[in-house]
């Protein structure tokens, strides 16, 4: 039979049930769009993740004490002291991969000026912090070396801070706010950043000279961690070999002992939350598998009803001179048109549907080739196989077997 | 002219039923000469409908030989068995079998669908034609559910003779038909059968059966009696002699 006897024999029986071809192709439409929305999504926000957290500077290097045994009793990381200035200063004069070394000595506190107060974290650092994470004074200056060493009463204040404690707009400064009873002088304002990717506010913040916090608020010796810079991106595992190497002789560790410190690259960072969103998005591609599978169970059931319902029309096809390969071929035929218009429609519900979140919801989406090529595939398959193989099954009956079928 | 088109020898079917076996047909052998316009005759259940799927080559015989034009059939692939019932054979089926939600020029076409010599516009005169010769020119459009069962009937026989078939097979094709429409049928058979065709009626009717040349009388799955028939009533002077159609 020639090709276009076929498809006009295929697209008159699908039009004499535009209904049941619809209902088929709308299994195919939903699990084809299920899946390509559910993948954009996954896929979108673990870029978004790496984006943001490259832009929190890629050659960052964070150092932090860390539990190792003492005395067979392992204790928890943040409560254990071993960060000091020493460390700071070896690092800054002896390693060659490092452009810049800010230790970080923190507080929580009440923030207070005038009649309003705000709790916020009192973050004691080096000059050199700004640069590390890419910090930048929007109003006034940052405090200096000179200000560290005479453990200045001065302040940079993050846009949360400003907001609560200065809701009129009146710039804040050089005033004079209180933090746990300490008067701090405001020299300068952050530029906002925004809630990380963790979900913090990065501009809950107060930043002081280091000393300040350690001198005057939490009269110790030890720092919370230290923060670094490696001089490019590529060098920072140099860098990290190297803080490791001069924290093991400023600790005096003897070979064999373990490190009572961590060092962190940004990079590794980035590598542990990637593979997180990566699970999210295999969370999600699951789901939308499933919704695939049941989709595909949906075209497999009407493509079987619709094809036994038919079996007396096969015989019928059959009695007047059709072939095996004849009724088989239309079934195929049909099965395909179905399956692909359904499978193309599915493509672009799904990809406008990603899109329609983005506008409306704000999560960012990224349609993947593979997504659309994968459910397109599954469901246009299940769809041709499900339709041939009842058919399949009818065209080797008799004419006149297939004609009885109740 | 008077060579033989069909063979049967010794033609068996039986019907298995769970445990049971129903012998439809228990040998039953005739030949059938090119250009002959037998009817078979039988009561109810007397395997008519049975011989005459066998004969459409619709369905196999048990045991026993089927020869068609000298070829056994039994020995005829799916394929070519498919050929020839489309390019060979008119079926009437006893219930029409029409394609639901289908216009009755459509039903026509399909026989037509299977030969890949025909142009779409021969496949829609020739339709066109054969729905003319029994006079539906003008329900082209109607769906079978907008048809009466005799209009359903004369679709199904308009479908049997597009492809202008050597043999026409036709179970019951009267049976829903009134004395007028019957006569107008049986007029339509003798016509194409004095073009040649060989024809095989079933009926239960014998005022029917006068219109052919032969009858063949089967019981309970064995021909009882053969009979061929001196004089062949004419089924226009039949028509003509009817009371003329009343308006009421
Ligand atoms: N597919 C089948 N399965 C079982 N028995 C069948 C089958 N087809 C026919 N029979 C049996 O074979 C016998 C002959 O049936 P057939 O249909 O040939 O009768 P018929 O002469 O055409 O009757 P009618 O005049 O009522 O159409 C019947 O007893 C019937 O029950
Ligand atoms: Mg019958």
């Amino acid at each position: 039979m020639s090709a276009i006897n076929l498809v006009r024999i295929a697209l008159r029986a699908l039009q004499r049930n535009k209904l049941r071809a619809f209902l088929t192709m709308l299994g195919i439409i939903i699990g084809v769009a299920a899946v390509i929305a559910m993948v954009a999504i996954g896929e979108g926000s673990k870029e978004s993740i790496q984006s943001q957290l490259s832009a929190m500077g890629s050659n960052m290097i964070t150092i932090l004490p860390s539990s190792n045994v003492s005395g067979g009793v392992r204790i928890e990381g943040a409560s254990f002291q071993s960060l000091t200035i020493v460390d700071v200063k070896a690092i800054q004069k002896n390693a060659e991969h490092v452009s810049a070394v800010s230790p970080v000595s923190s507080t929580k506190g009440q923030a207070i000026y005038g009649a309003l107060n705000w709790p916020t974290s009192l973050q004691g650092v080096a000059p050199s912090y700004f640069d590390i994470r890419k910090l930048e004074v929007a109003d006034g200056v940052s405090f200096t070396d000179a200000d560290v060493a005479t453990a200045a009463k001065v302040c940079v204040l993050g846009k949360t801070v400003i907001n609560n404690l200065f809701p009129s707009g009146e710039s804040p400064v050089g005033k004079v706010i209180r933090l746990n009873s300490i008067p701090l002088q405001v020299i300068g304002t952050l530029v906002p950043k925004g809630q990380s990717s963790f979900g913090q506010d990065q501009d809950d913040i107060i930043l002081t000279p280091y000393t300040t916090v350690q001198k005057r608020i939490l009269a110790t010796i030890y720092f919370q961690s230290i923060y670094a810079s490696a001089v490019s991106e590529g060098t920072s595992a140099q860098a990290t070999d190297e803080i490791t190497e001069i924290l093991r002789e400023t600790h005096r560790l003897r070979p064999g002992d373990e490190n009572n410190f961590q060092v962190r690259t940004m990079e590794e960072l980035i590598k542990t939350l990637s593979s997180t969103s990566s699970l999210l998005t295999v969370l999600l591609t699951a789901i939308a598998g499933i919704s695939l599978v049941i989709g595909g169970i949906g075209i497999m059931n009407i493509m079987y009803v619709s094809v036994t319902e038919r079996t007396r029309e096969i015989g019928l096809r059959m009695s007047v001179g059709a072939r095996g390969v004849d009724i088989l071929l239309q079934f195929l035929v049909e099965a395909i048109i179905i399956s692909v218009t359904g499978g193309i429609i599915g493509v672009i519900l799904g990809v406008t549907t990603a899109q329609v979140i983005t506008l409306t919801l704000g999560w960012p989406t990224i349609v993947s080739e593979s997504s659309i090529v994968l459910s397109f595939m599954v469901c246009a398959l299940t769809g041709v196989f499900f339709g041939y193989y009842p058919a399949q099954a009818a065209s080797r009956l008799d004419p006149i077997e297939a004609l009885r079928y109740e | 002219m008077n060579s033989k088109i069909l063979e049967l020898q010794q033609i068996k079917r039986e019907f298995i039923m769970g445990t049971e076996t129903v012998r439809a047909l228990k040998g039953v052998s005739f030949d059938v000469h090119a250009g002959e316009f037998v009817t078979i005759m039988g009561s109810s259940g007397s395997g008519k409908t049975t011989l005459l799927n066998l004969l459409g080559c619709l369905d196999k015989p048990t045991a026993g030989n089927y020869l068609l034009d000298g070829v056994d059939v039994g020995n005829l692939s799916r394929n070519e068995l498919a050929r020839l019932r489309n390019r060979k054979i008119g079926f009437v089926f006893q219930a029409y079998n029409l394609l639901p939600r289908t216009s009755a020029l459509e039903n026509v076409e399909l026989p037509l669908f299977y030969n890949p010599s025909l142009s779409a516009s021969e496949r829609k005169d020739k339709a066109v034609k054969a729905l003319e010769a029994v006079k539906l020119a003008d329900r082209l459009d109607h769906t079978p559910s907008q048809l009466s069962g005799g209009q359903q009937q004369r679709v199904a026989i308009a479908r049997a003779l597009v492809n202008q078939p050597v043999m026409i097979l036709a179970d019951e094709a009267t049976g829903n038909l009134d004395t007028r429409t019957s006569y107008e049928i049986m007029s339509l058979m003798q016509d194409l059968n004095k073009e040649g065709k060989t024809i095989v009626f079933v009926t239960h009717e014998p005022d029917i059966a006068a219109f052919s040349n032969r009858t063949v009388m089967l019981r309970d799955g064995k021909v009882v009696k053969d009979t061929v028939n001196e004089n062949v009533r004419s089924a226009k002077e039949a028509l003509e002699s009817l009371p003329p159609a009343d308006d009421y």
